[in-house]
């Protein structure tokens, strides 16, 4: 499933009557299974991005076009989980269609067997964080939008929910989406990174990595990482809470 | 325990009262009881009962149903609540004696007039209460149901109407108190039966024991609703709540 985004712009208007350019020019396509990573500074407009993309905004200039018919899963900054259903009812909500079978993989990647009848509000921000990511791939998506699902997480729990993210992104063929602000999850997740700017956001650079996600070495990393840093005049940070 | 003290408390309060003004004015419990167990044993208790918890169930449901529809409606569109607020303004101040007489003469003196005048004073209120809590709806959850293409009656059923649960518990408490009040004054005023005839008839006939014995038989019905079905109502919705209110 091919993705071809033109957007020429987006304006905001303000309480104040004021208008502000979120995104000033965003334009790129994605290949059937391809991961591609934004990082931009925090507020840039990447989230309002996804939202266009997602057909959550129907209001720019441009155009976004995805096959009819194809299936979206999304992850939001915020897990958006149903407060009064358990994890597997949030998870069956979005995926009616999934057998047991499946999702029990699932949860064993995700390692949230032991919470399937939780309600939200008993888990972690990690844990819940893991219920959005199971709900994204439980309705088996030909398009995965990830909007920083690794914000505010510490570095060990990220770093493990990156590899999971990972094992489940190469499990089938799913045309991703990655939006975030730390060069080292774009760089260890994506097959093209692509730079954005300060707001109005436009694209700086479009890298492809051509090795594979399980056989990047940590030298090849940290010489793209080091490529990144010089192309955004070290804009962009580590990861912080957002 | 602590109920049963409270309601010891205020039958010895009625008693002790009792004694002070005299039977005359303020009978003693026992005497208003063997009258209870005399309309009871004549059927008319639970008949004038039974009738009044019909009008109430009738007027109430159809008010809750009208009122969370248009609630819903005027909380989610904006021309609807534009169209709609005039209307509400003047519904919930009107005095419920002026609907209940205009419908009285308008319609008869029918069961239709009597229901359709208690459900209008009730209507705004929940009008009121579930355009609050569609107006509170989480716009998050909404788009997370759109993306995941979520049909509409699921978002309804599950994204939707969790949501609205608390108001929807809250107009029917508020909501059942007003019914319970106003359906006697309709019984009074135009119609040949029910608690609201009974006390209106006890009244004429300065027939103080009829009137307490009805009073209060009408209040224990009213108790044990709201803690049969009102209170565990809300205590089901609000169950996902780590410490329910």
């Amino acid at each position: 499933m091919r993705l071809e985004v033109d957007i020429a712009g987006k304006t905001f208007k303000s309480a104040a009557g004021g208008q502000h350019d979120v995104l000033a020019g965003i334009n790129f396509a994605l290949g059937a299974g391809e991961v591609g990573v934004f990082v931009g500074p925090s507020g840039c407009g990447k989230s309002t991005m996804l939202r266009i993309i997602a057909g959550l905004d129907p209001d720019y200039q441009g155009r976004v076009s995805r096959p009819a018919g194809a299936r979206i899963g999304m992850v939001f900054q915020e897990p958006r989980l149903l407060p009064w259903r358990s994890v597997e009812e949030n998870v069956r909500l979005a995926a009616p269609r999934a057998d047991e079978a499946k999702l029990s993989a699932l949860f064993a990647i995700l390692e949230l067997n032991a919470h399937r009848s939780h309600f939200p509000g008993e888990l972690s921000l990690g844990l819940a964080r893991r219920v959005a990511l199971a709900r994204a791939f439980a309705v088996e998506p030909d398009f995965l939008i990830l909007d920083e699902p690794l914000a505010s997480l510490d570095d060990a729990l990220a770093a493990r929910l990156r590899d999971q993210i990972a094992v489940l992104v190469d499990s089938r063929t799913v045309t991703t989406l990655l939006v975030t602000h730390n060069t080292d999850d774009a760089v260890r997740l994506g097959d093209r990174v692509f730079l954005l700017s300060p707001r109005p956001a436009r694209f700086l650079a479009d890298l492809s990595i051509r090795t594979s996600r399980s056989a990047r070495g940590e030298a090849e990393i940290a010489a793209i990482k080091a490529d990144i840093a010089r192309r955004t005049n070290g804009d962009l940070t580590e990861r912080d809470a957002s | 325990m602590p109920n049963l003290l409270s309601f010891a408390l205020f039958v010895a309060t009625w008693w002790i009262a009792s004694l002070l003004t005299g039977e005359a004015k303020l009978p003693a419990p026992p005497a208003v009881l063997t009258v209870v167990i005399a309309e009871a044993r004549s059927g008319a208790l639970f008949f004038n009962l039974g009738v009044t918890l019909a009008r109430v169930a009738l007027a109430f449901t159809l008010a809750m149903t009208l009122g969370a529809a248009i609630g819903y409606l005027m909380g989610r569109v904006r021309l609807a609540n534009r169209l709609g607020d005039p209307w509400l303004i003047l519904l919930l101040n009107l005095p419920a004696l002026v609907v209940i007489v205009l419908a009285y003469i308008w319609a008869g003196l029918t069961e239709v007039a009597a229901i359709a005048a208690i459900a209008v004073n009730k209507l705004p209120t929940a009008v009121v209460t579930l355009r609050e809590g569609a107006r509170a709806l989480d716009a998050a959850l909404d788009e997370m149901a759109a993306v995941f293409a979520v049909p509409r009656w699921r978002t309804f059923r599950h994204v939707i109407l969790p949501q609205l649960a608390p108001y929807i518990a809250a107009a029917a408490r508020s909501g059942l108190s007003l019914v319970w009040k106003i359906v006697l004054v309709a019984e009074l005023l135009g119609r040949p039966n029910g608690v609201g005839f009974e006390i209106g008839v006890a009244f004429h006939l300065f027939d103080i024991p009829l009137l307490l014995a009805y009073s209060l038989s009408f209040a224990a019905v009213v108790l044990v609703i709201e803690t049969l079905l009102v209170q565990p109502f809300e205590a089901r919705v609000s169950r996902w709540r780590p410490r329910a209110a």
